[in-house]
């Protein structure tokens, strides 16, 4: 196979476009994508500081490296979950890539800080780990860029990310989610602009820069992440795409040009007024955040007794 | 050859030389879902894989509705 762009012999192939690329071409590829995602929807205009949420991940990593590289104010957010020996390989792989990169990076630790990690939160409030997590990150990583001084919060989500999503939306017609499933989030009294600059790309090219551009990053799965809804989900596209490439894409682009459009009212009547949360201030319907209802359950259940984490067990096809 | 697998980590051995679209039959992976790495470097399905080359099968899905 040749790259399509310059027929050097290629090292990835990109079905949707029908497309083999050159190590060179791909990684410009990769960032023709971004500056197109950032264009098109106006998700950061030129001088803003930018705050990215990094994982240890492939996806935040190569977003970091893709966002300094287009020239951006670019700065690195981590945020230690407590997961055990995944949390501590990824906080290295962080650390490494800020440091190759000379970036710089803000790291906020969530046992010492608020003395607990997302298996204890998420036994504490019962809920799932995943849903503990995912409200710990919106109100820290917010917090942060707000404190900091930033402009907006960008995230490592990818196309097969929010691809999933939708699906998992449209199954059970979640209208009012539906109508906030946007690659830009506005900012607006007590929140900062929220945007997903990789929708372009899918979590295999994310995957394929990284290894191309010498990114070295947490390969292992979140041991939290077992049996979450939004693996099937993926699992599942990726059927679809592999007899049928560019599936996924045209269901999510499809989904923000036709689909989109119909829900948008819907939500913004439900979105409600919003007052200060009587602990952090942050804005929240009424009462307590979230986040701050979350650290409240963990101190009830008294010092918080560590919960183990999975071990990994093996896994069908996927 | 030897073949890395990951989550969980493991090693399995294949009889080359075939090509990498016929190995991810093979083991009954979907090739929407793995990348495959000879040596240091990423190769093609069409690629020919030799009996004596190490070969990563990366797993490129993460989870997490975070
Ligand atoms: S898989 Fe779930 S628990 Fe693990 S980092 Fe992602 S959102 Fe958090
Ligand atoms: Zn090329
Ligand atoms: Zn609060």
């Amino acid at each position: 196979m040749r790259c399509r762009r310059c027929r050097a012999p290629a090292v990835i192939e990109v079905r949707r476009h029908n497309a083999g690329f050159c190590s060179t071409c791909f990684l410009r590829h990769c960032a023709e994508q971004v500056r197109r995602a950032i264009e098109e929807h106006k998700m950061v205009a030129p001088g803003e500081r930018v705050l990215v949420a990094v994982s240890g991940g492939k996806d935040s990593l190569a977003l970091w490296d893709l966002l300094l590289d287009l020239g951006y104010q670019a700065d690195g957010l981590y945020l230690g979950l407590g997961i055990g020996a995944y949390s501590d390989e990824s906080g290295a792989y962080v650390r490494t890539f800020a440091e190759s990169r000379q970036a710089r990076l803000v790291e906020i630790d969530l046992p010492s800080r608020f003395g607990f990690g997302v298996p204890e939160g998420a036994a504490a409030a019962r809920r799932v780990p995943c849903s503990a997590c995912g409200l710990s990150k919106r109100h820290l990583f917010n917090q942060a860029a707000l404190n900091g001084g930033y402009d907006v919060v960008a995230t490592g989500h990818n196309l097969d990310d929010e691809a999933a999503v939708l699906l998992g939306n449209v199954l059970r017609w979640s209208t009012d989610y539906l109508g906030r499933q946007e690659p830009v989030l506005p900012e607006a009294a007590g929140f900062a602009r929220k945007v997903k600059p990789l929708i372009r790309l899918g979590e295999r090219e994310m995957a394929a820069y990284c290894v191309l551009r010498g990114i070295d990053y947490i390969v292992e799965e979140c041991p939290m992440a077992e049996g979450n809804r939004h693996l099937g989900y993926k699992a599942a596209l990726n059927l679809i795409e592999e007899a049928s490439p560019g599936s996924k894409q045209a269901f999510y682009t499809g989904f923000l040009a036709r689909g989109l459009p119909h829900f948008r009212p819907e939500s913004e009547e439900d979105r409600g007024e919003l007052k200060p949360c009587t602990t952090c201030g942050a804005p929240t319907p009424s009462g307590q955040c979230a986040f701050c209802r979350l650290v409240d359950s963990v101190a009830a259940v008294g010092e918080s007794t560590p919960v183990p984490v999975p071990t990994r067990r093996r896994r069908a096809r996927r | 050859m030897k073949v890395l697998l990951r989550n969980p980590r493991r090693e399995v051995d294949v009889v080359g030389p075939l090509r990498v679209g016929a190995l991810l039959r093979h083991l009954d992976l979907n090739r929407e879902s793995v990348l495959v790495i000879r040596g240091d470097t990423l190769v093609t399905e069409d690629a020919l894989l030799d009996d004596t080359d190490l070969i990563e099968v990366r797993p490129v899905i993460s989870g997490g509705a975070g």
